[in-house]
């Protein structure tokens, strides 16, 4: 991997796109409870936000994509304009909930996974039609003790 | 009346603008795309367990129902449908009912729009959920795949299901918006800027769904034979007028083909603006309505700054509830004339205070007056820096600016209600409030 280049960078583009934080929370091992809710919004450069109409904020519950390197509370940024590949992580609708979810495709057909070694691979034994919600572009990780979103 | 008859622009009495060339319109095309069920769906966005159940949002403080999916409307819930009639039908059906949110709506409202922008180069933002484009510039034979393009991006992007309807006026992309979402064979696009559809749909829709036309114009249309949209159109619009007014007249000439209505792509100056609420219990003191009152024209305040808009008549009106059947009633309003033009929240607190205490009545205290709703109205806004100065009684623009400035920034950042004139009560003690029971996260 090369290291960024200056001329990378895109230069002039300042302008900060503003997400709000959907108060849903995403399902990534429990379901959430549904009060428990944060407000606001975050002021992200455009070029994290390519598609700022189709992109969402929410906070993640949950351990399952530990191996991805998404813990509980970290906040998700997913954007729905974005096609699945096989290895994408995503966000998926099982049992009627959204969650994330390592999606594959095994021969041709698709397959939702956990991304946690204490955890079965499958995170859904009978996979049909898997109905995706979104991509995820990036996460977001607060690393301060008591650091929260407010 | 026959449907064959197109538009005849130089048929008697036709004074709008006079367009030649090929078909309706001149090859002018306007779209008008809403979303179905929207607040419903805004809600079902996050949560895939509403799918294919019925769902309906209510009004502010738990009102009425505002939105209902088809699911819902399939069970007889009607528009405006008061909450308290249809609560035990809902906990029966198992409709899932929601607390308006509009953070939220705004949010996604915000989020089509800018989907919208990049399939026309001029949108005009008609409503939270309707937007008409402006789709000249499309070939003819292409708008009906971009409209269905527009749709499939909407749907994938956002999560909302849309419609989409065109014409060559504002009225037949109403209209056409119209069919596209009641006739389930359109596959949500209608396009009457195609002569054939045009012929086709017009003899077939009844003039009742015409946009514009209201109950009393309806009965006067019928009185005149009129039955289907051709009809309307077929009419000759002169004597159209003196029944309906030019708002009759100009709805002819739009089914005609010939725009009346401009694309308004800068919002309207606001004329007016109020600030009214329900209280959440009935109120009997006085402290408590002043206390109610101060907090919406704090508001009002707020609504005005934000415009840079100025008012000098502050009306106060509160009553109790009709549904309040034995009790006694009484209705007041009353307007309190400032002495120039203002938005200072405490100026505008003092006026309809003032407005309370001119009519405030003690009621003998055993059938004392249960009011259940306040509000604080301004009908004559105009830009504040436009606005004429007094002469005596001028108000302190020096310092209140800065000081409501100060508050403003406060809200922004802090919440709205972290800080506010001591006449409004603080937040949390408002026993008073609006409802939100049952309200999604935001």
């Amino acid at each position: 991997m090369s290291p960024y280049a200056v001329d990378e960078l895109i230069l002039g583009s300042t302008d900060a796109v503003r997400v709000p934080v959907i108060g849903h929370a995403l399902c990534a091992g429990f379901p959430s409870p549904a009060d428990d809710f944060i407000e606001g919004a975050l002021e992200l450069p455009r070029w994290l936000v390519p598609n700022p109409p189709a992109t969402f904020l929410m906070q993640i519950r949950g351990e399952s994509m530990r191996g991805a390197g998404i813990h509980d509370r970290d906040l998700a940024c997913i954007d729905r304009s974005l096609r699945a590949e096989d290895g994408s992580v995503v966000v998926a609708v099982v049992d009627g909930q959204l969650s994330c979810k390592r999606y594959r495709i095994v021969g041709n057909r698709a397959r939702l996974d956990f991304d946690n070694p204490d955890m079965p691979a499958f995170a859904v034994d009978e996979y049909g039609e898997v109905e995706l919600w979104g991509v995820l572009r990036f996460s977001i990780r607060w690393h301060l003790a008591r650091g929260r979103l407010s | 009346m026959g449907c064959a008859a197109l538009l005849d622009p130089l048929a008697p009495g036709a004074r709008a603008a006079v367009v030649s060339g090929p078909p309706l319109g001149g090859g002018r095309a306007l779209a008008l795309i809403d979303g179905n069920s929207f607040y419903c769906s805004c809600e079902r966005v996050f949560d895939p367990k509403l799918a294919r159940v019925p769902v309906i949002v209510l009004s502010n403080n738990d009102g009425c129902a505002i939105a209902r999916t088809a699911e819902a409307k399939a069970l007889g819930i009607k528009m405006g449908d008061p909450w308290f009639k249809i609560r035990q039908q809902c906990q029966r059906e198992g409709v899932r009912v929601f607390s308006s949110n509009y953070t939220l709506y705004g949010d996604m409202s915000a989020r089509t729009n800018a989907v919208y922008r990049d399939f026309s180069p001029a949108v005009e933002i008609y409503s939270i959920d309707e937007s008409f484009l402006d789709l000249s510039d499309v070939r003819d034979r292409d708008r009906v795949t971009l409209a269905r393009d527009l749709r499939a991006t909407v749907r994938a992007w956002t999560g909302i299901p849309t419609c989409v309807g065109i014409g060559p006026t504002k009225t037949l992309a109403k209209l056409a918006n119209h069919i596209a979402k009641t006739i389930p064979d359109m596959d949500g696009v209608c396009d009457l800027t195609d002569p054939v559809a045009y012929d086709h749909w017009l003899c077939r829709i009844s003039v009742a769904e015409v946009w514009g036309i209201g109950r009393a114009s309806l009965a006067k249309l019928i009185g005149l034979g009129v039955d289907t949209v051709a009809d309307l159109r077929d009419l000759d619009p002169r004597p159209v007028r003196k029944a309906m007014t030019v708002v009759g007249e100009r709805i002819i000439y739009e089914l005609r083909g010939l725009a009346c209505l401009p694309l308004e792509l800068m919002p309207a100056q606001r004329k007016g603006c109020a600030v009214t609420r329900s209280f959440s219990r009935r109120i009997t003191e006085r402290e408590t309505l002043e206390q109610a009152v101060a907090a919406h024209a704090t508001r009002l305040g707020e609504k005005l700054r934000r415009g840079g808009l100025g008012t000098t008549h502050v009306s106060v009106f509160y009553h109790t509830s009709e549904h309040d059947r034995g009790d006694p009633m009484r209705s007041v309003s009353t307007t309190v004339t400032l002495p120039e033009a203002t938005n200072d929240t405490l100026a505008l607190i003092k006026a309809a205070q003032a407005g309370v205490a001119r009519t405030w009545r003690e009621a003998p205290s055993e059938r004392p007056w249960r009011y259940s709703k306040a509000g604080v109205v301004t009908t004559d806004l105009k830009l504040l820096e436009d606005a004429p100065r007094a002469l005596i009684g001028q108000l302190d623009r020096q310092r209140s600016a800065p000081l409501m400035a100060a508050m403003d920034a406060c809200n922004a950042r802090f919440g709205r209600g972290a800080v506010v004139p001591a006449r409004a009560g603080l937040t949390e003690k408002r026993t008073w409030s609006t409802k939100f029971e049952m309200r999604t996260p935001r």
